[in-house]
């Protein structure tokens, strides 16, 4: 036997599991009929995403009037809400691509749901600038395109075009990326199933056989995929914060934004991962899968990441003091100290001192803290790009423009719709699909199973000696 | 693919990816040829004993992600030079540092299509591609080494199967 034996390293995969009961595990939960909490689940987001899409049909019908943006406040709600989720968009694409290349092999039990999550989330947020555009039917003018109107050609200069071409990129990379890792564990169900399910597994697995020749192929495209994610990943963030930095707003006209957003998005990312594995590996029973090194190690990810977003917060402060220059001054002290007080507050509170709980391992290592935790991340984080676009935009530079803004309706609507979208088809990507890579923990198990690795590896290293 | 001739194989199936290597580095040995191999996973050190080469698609990807560049670029140049020059700003028409973020998306995007394209196609898989599976069980837990009976004896295949531990030989035309 030549796996790893390792007293120290800890185990990935516990339960003494076989290749078959990990098939078993992981493929049955797309085989039985759907649980009740599911089915509760469901029908829940389905009447969410109803609402959020009468919502968007009512701002195309009644038009962008029916939100409570004025001259001053020209952007809110929707860009706000287009940063946060493009942020927890992230966290997929960093997991499988960023931690491939680094070797972390934690990353098989999660990478599946988050990089199924980073194309759900990506769809929410690409619905904000599109509605946001107004005529949403001449959408297309948007790409480069010879034309009869001149041609006339998008303005390439424009950060907000480089954003299309960003976020459609890492929409389709990531598409590719997480579809190609499916195909082998659709085969793996089709292989399980009879009559019409066969067939429909049959056309997902585009006929994979489990060649020698495919996996070699198969894993150099996965490599390869992940070493030009990698930069991609860093380049989308960093030209959403183009769309602030690139400006001459005060507040917003600074080269800190890049580094900074991509780390606020890693970390938002992260909380939303473990948001939703949390309740996935309870409710599909992937405690031997997803264990709480898995959810220890994304904890010091976010622990990392809220530090680094935290001291982001303090450099502009000084920054801004240090400049001298009294608009960039003006700007922090109304974040601060402004009518939107309470938003930066909360933005403080939930991204730099909610995390540092994690500087202790039995807090990281506790499931419903993290939970919790979690979630008060994903609100600070909305609230810091409201803090940035919001706060910002409602004192400039004339006090006879100052305004005030809160949300219509139709705003809160769509919101809470996307939500509803993303839980949609993340709900149903959980039946169809198997959640943890079936192929890649197999592909680990012996150097991350507990029957190689950990305490008792020596006893069960004996007996899979034949 | 394959379908068009017909063919008929002879497999054994193993319990263990170690002696899939083990069996497979003997019959490297024993001179048998080798129709195939099909795992449930990607084995490592698989395309060594089997002496597989190295994958191109790395180089097809290279050259994807070049085109990508060059379509990016010279579009965008051709498009503010010459076709429609507009003045931005007071900046030149050719505003190469604005250039560089789409530039980049591009060669990105070219390269991820062109290569899973690439991928999909030289294996002979996609949408609508029915295979013949030698067994279900081996995108489960079996590790399967297949011969064509044309090419090689089936008296030292069996011989083979047998030494080296398969847990069950039979065949079948594909």
């Amino acid at each position: 036997m030549s796996a790893v034996v390792s007293p120290i390293r800890k185990p990935l995969v516990t339960g003494n599991k076989t290749y078959h009961q990990i098939t078993e595990d992981l493929i049955s939960p797309t085989e039985k009929a759907p649980t009740k909490a599911w089915l509760i689940g469901f029908i829940l987001a389905v009447s969410v995403a109803t609402y959020g899409v009468f919502c968007i049909i009512w701002t195309i019908w009644v038009g962008i009037g029916s939100w409570n943006l004025n001259r001053t406040i020209n952007w809110s709600w929707d860009i706000t809400n287009f940063v946060w989720w493009i942020g927890i968009g992230h966290a997929g694409t960093l997991i499988s691509a960023i931690l491939l290349l680094f070797r972390q092999k934690w990353r098989t039990g999660v990478n599946r749901a988050a990089e199924a999550m980073t194309i759900f989330a990506v769809i929410c947020a690409a619905l904000f600038p599109i509605i946001h555009m107004g005529r949403v039917w001449l959408a297309f003018f948007i790409m480069p395109y010879p034309n009869t109107r001149g041609p006339l050609w998008p303005n390439f200069n424009s950060p907000l075009l480089w954003d299309v071409f960003a976020i459609s990129t890492y929409f389709t990379v990531s598409l590719l990326f997480w579809y190609t890792g499916l195909v082998p564990d659709f085969a793996t169900v089709r292989d399980r199933a009879k009559g019409f399910r066969k067939k429909i597994y049959n056309t997902l697995s585009f006929g994979w056989t489990g060649s020698a020749k495919h996996w070699q192929r198969w894993e150099s495209l996965s490599l390869i995929l992940a070493g030009i994610s990698t930069p991609l990943v860093l380049s989308v963030h960093t030209i959403v914060s183009f769309d602030f930095a690139t400006s001459v707003i005060p507040g917003w006209h600074t080269t800190i934004f890049p580094p900074y957003f991509v780390a606020g998005a890693i970390f938002s990312g992260f909380a939303m991962v473990l948001t939703l594995m949390i309740i996935t590996r309870k409710l599909l029973k992937l405690e031997d899968y997803i264990t709480i090194e898995h959810i220890e190690s994304m904890n010091k990810v976010i622990l990392l990441t809220g530090t680094i977003v935290g001291v982001a917060y303090l450099t502009e402060l000084f920054i801004s003091w240090y400049s001298g220059y009294v608009y960039e001054q003006f700007a922090f002290f109304n974040r601060a100290l402004g009518p939107y007080w309470w938003s930066y507050f909360g933005m403080m509170f939930c991204n730099v001192i909610a995390p540092q709980f994690f500087w202790k391992k039995s807090w990281r290592r506790n499931v419903t803290l993290t939970f919790f935790l979690s979630i008060v991340v994903n609100i600070g984080m909305w609230f810091e790009r409201f803090v940035i676009i919001g706060t910002t935009l409602a004192r400039d530079y004339i006090p006879s423009s100052w305004s005030l803004y809160s949300p219509s309706w139709v705003e809160i609507g769509i919101y809470i719709g996307t939500m509803g979208i993303f839980f949609t088809l993340y709900l149903i990507f959980v039946r169809v699909a198997p959640v943890v890579a079936v192929a890649e923990i197999k592909h680990i198990l012996k150097s991350g199973g507990n029957q190689y690795v950990g305490e008792g590896a020596a006893k069960a290293h004996h007996s899979s000696e034949h | 693919m394959a379908n068009i001739e017909n063919r008929e194989l002879i497999y054994g199936l193993y319990n263990d990816e170690e002696d899939l290597l083990r069996a497979v580095k003997s019959a490297k040995n024993d001179h048998l040829e080798i129709y195939d191999v099909y795992t449930p996973f990607p084995v490592h050190g698989l395309d060594e004993v089997m002496e597989l080469e190295e994958s191109r698609l790395h180089i097809a990807g290279f050259i994807y992600g070049g085109l990508g560049t060059l379509t990016a670029f010279l579009g965008m140049t051709w498009i503010f030079v010459k076709d429609w020059p507009t003045i931005f700003g007071g900046k030149p028409y050719w505003s190469v540092p604005a250039f560089i973020p789409i530039t980049f998306e591009m060669t990105v995007l070219f390269a991820a299509i062109g290569m899973t394209v690439t991928f999909y196609l030289v294996s002979g898989l996609g949408p609508g591609v029915v295979n013949t599976q030698l067994d279900p069980r081996i995108t489960d837990d079996k590790f399967c080494i297949a011969f064509d009976k044309a090419m090689v004896d089936s008296g030292d295949v069996e011989m083979f199967f047998k030494n080296t531990g398969a847990s069950e030989v039979n065949s079948k035309n594909i």
